[in-house]
């Protein structure tokens, strides 16, 4: 029988999920993992956090819980306390009914809301994004209409760091209007951060230029360990009087990434216009899944708003964070002790779940043939995926593996 | 647009750069959008103050208290899903393996050959919303005929917008008759003739939203038979099923019968009702194809098309399908619920109208009981329906769409007595 569909190719898969899947299929004793973003412990296994753990347990012993329809933009006291995680409990835009927040479907449901709503409703067509960046942010704007795909520089391979030149460089080329996705911290797949004045020095381009910034929030706590910390570039550009968007996820540092829970805070410089957007936004929701989910949410409103789960939940992303960093200052030293060619600090420089290693594509070949050490092709590895078992595998395959294929001028 | 950058005296904030002086927004120019028709009858009932309201707006189910309604069946779940201690880790894009068979396999019904041969591609969607998106955005993208869907009229309001958003035409098809109350029978097989070739078709599998009227199996026979010398491609939209007659193979007929004649469809799911998750967004979108092949491509291009929209699904409602679905002691018990759901609408439909009529209305109401599901279109028009509202605090869309399941015996009376009122 013949089919209306017969013209429909097989899509290229995407190079994280197919690598993970050859991970799992691989049957090698010392396999290593260091593709997916998802948090792993030192038996390298998935952490449910214990807060969120004894937060579901009550959840499930209250009978007045039930599972009834959201409102269309979310459950509210998951988002207001979102948005004050995000901005800061005592922040101006806050208190002067200038910021709000919407539930969304994590992260990406997030930018794909800013994304529809900047496209559709204010009519943007271009859009910024770095190079490199999350893989799935071009596709999510392009999703959303968005017509006019650009790149700024970011990742300077001779340094290992931030390209700023380039970047100011770039978005002082930038037409006016232009969305601008910034990396809140923890740059993904990078971890390479602006520091405090570079930040200042970005937002001076921004605000010439007109331009209008989006940022992508998704490891508030998970980079240095503070929230308050991880916050500091979206909460200076709100203090600057900027407008703009941070788009939430929740999914790492709470460790609940099926439930997708995110938020999208919007800040904007007069109270009049928030009820007309919220009526936008509510619309764009309805349109594509009518309300968000409810567990996820709930689990994270109830940390959020109760003092001693609050105070519980920092103590896990710290006890996350710091792991991450043991783990970069265990690399980074294990591969000078060996003598690796090139340099490596760059290990300890960057920051949260992510590092660009330099690697170039014919070392991930020979990691990933010869030593079943995951990565993706850029070189990106999650730090997550280390362990105190497998550092030592690891650091040694790196140094034979670049000894043998040898350097070029990324690294 | 932004206007010019002042200076401000560094003094004046803690930051060390110029502070954009506060005037004009980016969104200024942004309109108050219309309110939501159904939401808005929600929000109106909660400032009421009246002692008798009754909202028959939302369509959430409610019990005989009309209170929500945690299913028993799933409430087990929970409790068994709990004993598992399961992560929290990604999912696969499309869903679990396991939620997609178990959805595809409720519709099309145990061993059906299709989900045997692999013929189906499906994926796990927000709730019904999502599912009917992907299939709006795979619809889009890939169909080659006629971008253009067809809706009876009336439909549930938000399938206009959902299938605009995804970037397709949307056009109309005769359905209700508001002389009878019932199926406009003929006017729709004339409506369907003439629908250009290799157009979509959108079809409620069951307990039409809003009017509650469905075609008979020898009418959903004929329609079948038109949609495919026309060769339209039928797409269904399965909200309720089991919770309109309260038997999940005679709900999923028409579904099962297209696909008997040959029809490859796209059918949406929703779990929201027939299990009670509506908050939990478990649905499904699935596309019955003609081949194994076919069905992997585009199983391919869905997970393209979800990937740039959430990344992948909520799991807490999926899980809990899965685990019903999945357990034949819970399934049996999840059947018995549902069709205890579907029980109490029939039998408020047969109070509201024996009180209609010890009322002393004369009016024609037996569309109440021929309507089936959760909705039922009473042919009461807008002025009569402010009556309602504005002298009896009862709550209802503008196009006389009450949901029976508001309805309670202990609400039932008053009920009848301020539609009496308003009608005659």
């Amino acid at each position: 029988m013949t089919s209306r569909f017969s013209e429909v190719t097989t899509g290229p898969p995407i190079e994280v999920f197919a690598l993970n899947k050859a991970f799992l299929d691989d049957t090698n004793p010392n396999k290593v993992n260091l593709g997916v973003g998802a948090y792993r412990t030192d038996d390298c296994k998935p952490w449910v956090l214990p807060v969120v753990r004894k937060t579901e347990q009550a959840m499930a012993n209250n009978e007045a819980l039930n599972h009834e329809y959201l409102p269309v933009l979310g459950l509210d006291p998951f988002s207001t306390a979102a948005t004050r995680m995000l901005l800061g409990k005592d922040n101006k835009a806050i208190a002067e009914g200038r910021a709000f927040g919407i539930q969304t479907l994590s992260g990406t449901g997030s930018l794909r809301m800013a994304a529809e709503f900047l496209g559709r409703i204010l009519k943007y067509k271009t859009f910024y994004y770095s190079v490199p960046t999350w893989e799935n942010h071009h596709l999510i704007f392009v999703s959303a209409g968005f017509t006019e795909p650009k790149t700024y520089r970011y990742w300077k391979a001779e340094t290992r760091g931030l390209d700023l030149d380039g970047m100011l460089e770039d978005l002082r080329n930038a037409p006016e209007n232009s969305v601008i996705i910034l990396h809140s911290c923890a740059h993904n797949p990078t971890g390479v951060d602006p520091t405090p004045d570079q930040w200042k020095q970005i937002a001076d381009v921004v605000q010439e230029k007109k331009l209008f910034p989006l940022f992508d929030c998704a490891y508030q706590g998970f980079a240095s360990g503070d929230l308050e910390k991880d916050a500091f570039a979206i909460r200076y550009f709100v203090e600057r009087g900027f407008e703009l968007v941070g788009c939430q996820s929740f999914a790492k540092n709470f460790g609940l990434y099926n439930e997708r829970a995110g938020n999208l805070t919007v800040v904007v410089n007069e109270t009049k216009v928030v009820a007309p957007s919220k009526s936008q936004l509510t619309l764009l929701v309805r349109g594509m899944y009518s309300n968000p989910p409810n567990h996820g949410a709930s689990v994270v409103s109830t940390v959020l708003n109760t003092p001693e789960l609050y105070e519980e939940w920092k103590g896990c992303i710290k006890t996350m964070a710091d792991r991450i960093i043991s783990m970069r200052q265990g690399l980074r030293e294990r591969l000078e002790k060996l003598g690796t060619p090139g340099t490596w600090e760059h290990i300890t420089n960057q920051i949260g779940m992510f590092s660009y290693t330099g690697l170039n594509q014919k070392h991930v070949e020979t990691l990933v043939n010869e030593y079943h050490i995951y990565l993706l092709k850029s070189g990106r590895i999650n730090m997550c995926g280390l362990t105190s078992k497998n550092i030592d595998y690891v650091a040694n395959a790196i140094f034979e593996t670049v000894s043998k294929v040898g350097l070029d001028s990324s690294l | 647009m932004l206007p010019t950058a002042r200076i401000g005296a560094s003094g004046l904030t803690r930051s060390s750069g110029p502070v954009i002086q506060r005037a004009a927004s980016w969104w200024s120019q942004v309109e108050m959008g219309p309110p939501d028709a159904i939401l808005g009858v929600t929000e109106a009932f909660k400032k009421d103050t009246n002692p008798k309201k009754i909202n028959l707006g939302v369509g959430a189910y409610r019990d005989d208290n009309g209170k929500p309604f945690v299913l028993p069946s799933v409430l087990k779940a929970e409790e068994q899903m709990r004993a598992k201690k399961l992560d929290h880790e990604y999912g696969p894009i499309g869903g679990t393996a396991e939620f997609c068979k178990h959805s595809i396999t409720l519709a099309l019904g145990d061993s059906n050959e299709h989900v045997a041969n692999g013929l189906n591609s499906t994926v796990q969607g927000i709730s019904g919303t999502g599912a009917l998106r992907i299939g709006g955005a795979f619809l889009q993208k890939f169909f080659p005929g006629n971008k253009t869907v067809y809706l009876p009229t009336p439909s549930w309001g938000n399938h206009t917008p959902i299938f605009k958003h995804s970037g397709l035409d949307v056009k109309q098809y005769r359905y209700y008759d508001p002389k009878t109350c019932g199926f406009d029978f003929q006017g729709a097989l004339q409506d369907i003739a003439k629908i250009p070739e290799k157009s979509v078709i959108l079809l409620h599998a069951c307990a039409h939203n809003p009017t509650g009227v469905d075609p008979k199996p020898e009418q959903w026979a004929e329609i079948s038979k038109v949609i495919k010398d026309k060769q339209l491609f039928p797409f269904f939209d399965m909200a309720y099923q089991g919770f309109a007659s309260g038997d999940v193979s005679k709900d999923a007929a028409a579904v099962r019968l297209f696909l008997k004649d040959g029809h490859q469809i796209a059918l949406a799911q929703s779990f929201a009702k027939n299990m009670g998750l509506y908050g939990e967004r478990a649905g499904a979108f699935s596309l019955i194809t003609s081949s194994k092949d076919d069905a992997d491509r585009t199983l391919s291009q869905l997970k393209i098309i979800i990937r740039p929209m959430y990344s992948n699904p909520p799991v807490h409602g999926a899980r809990i399908v899965s685990e019903i679905l999945g357990d034949a002691n819970l399934k049996s018990i999840w059947l018995k619920d549902v069709k205890e759901m579907a029980e109490r609408i029939i039998s408020m439909r047969t109070m509201l109208r024996d009180n209609l009529a010890k009322e002393g209305s004369s009016r024609n109401w037996q569309h109440i009981t021929d309507q089936i599901g959760m909705f039922c279109f009473t042919g009461m028009n807008p002025a009569q329906v402010e009556q309602l509202t504005s002298k009896y605090s009862v709550y209802l869309t503008k196009d006389g769409r009450i949901s029976i399941a508001g309805v309670t015996s202990q609400n039932v009376g008053y009920l009848a007595h301020a539609m009496h009122q308003v009608t005659k």
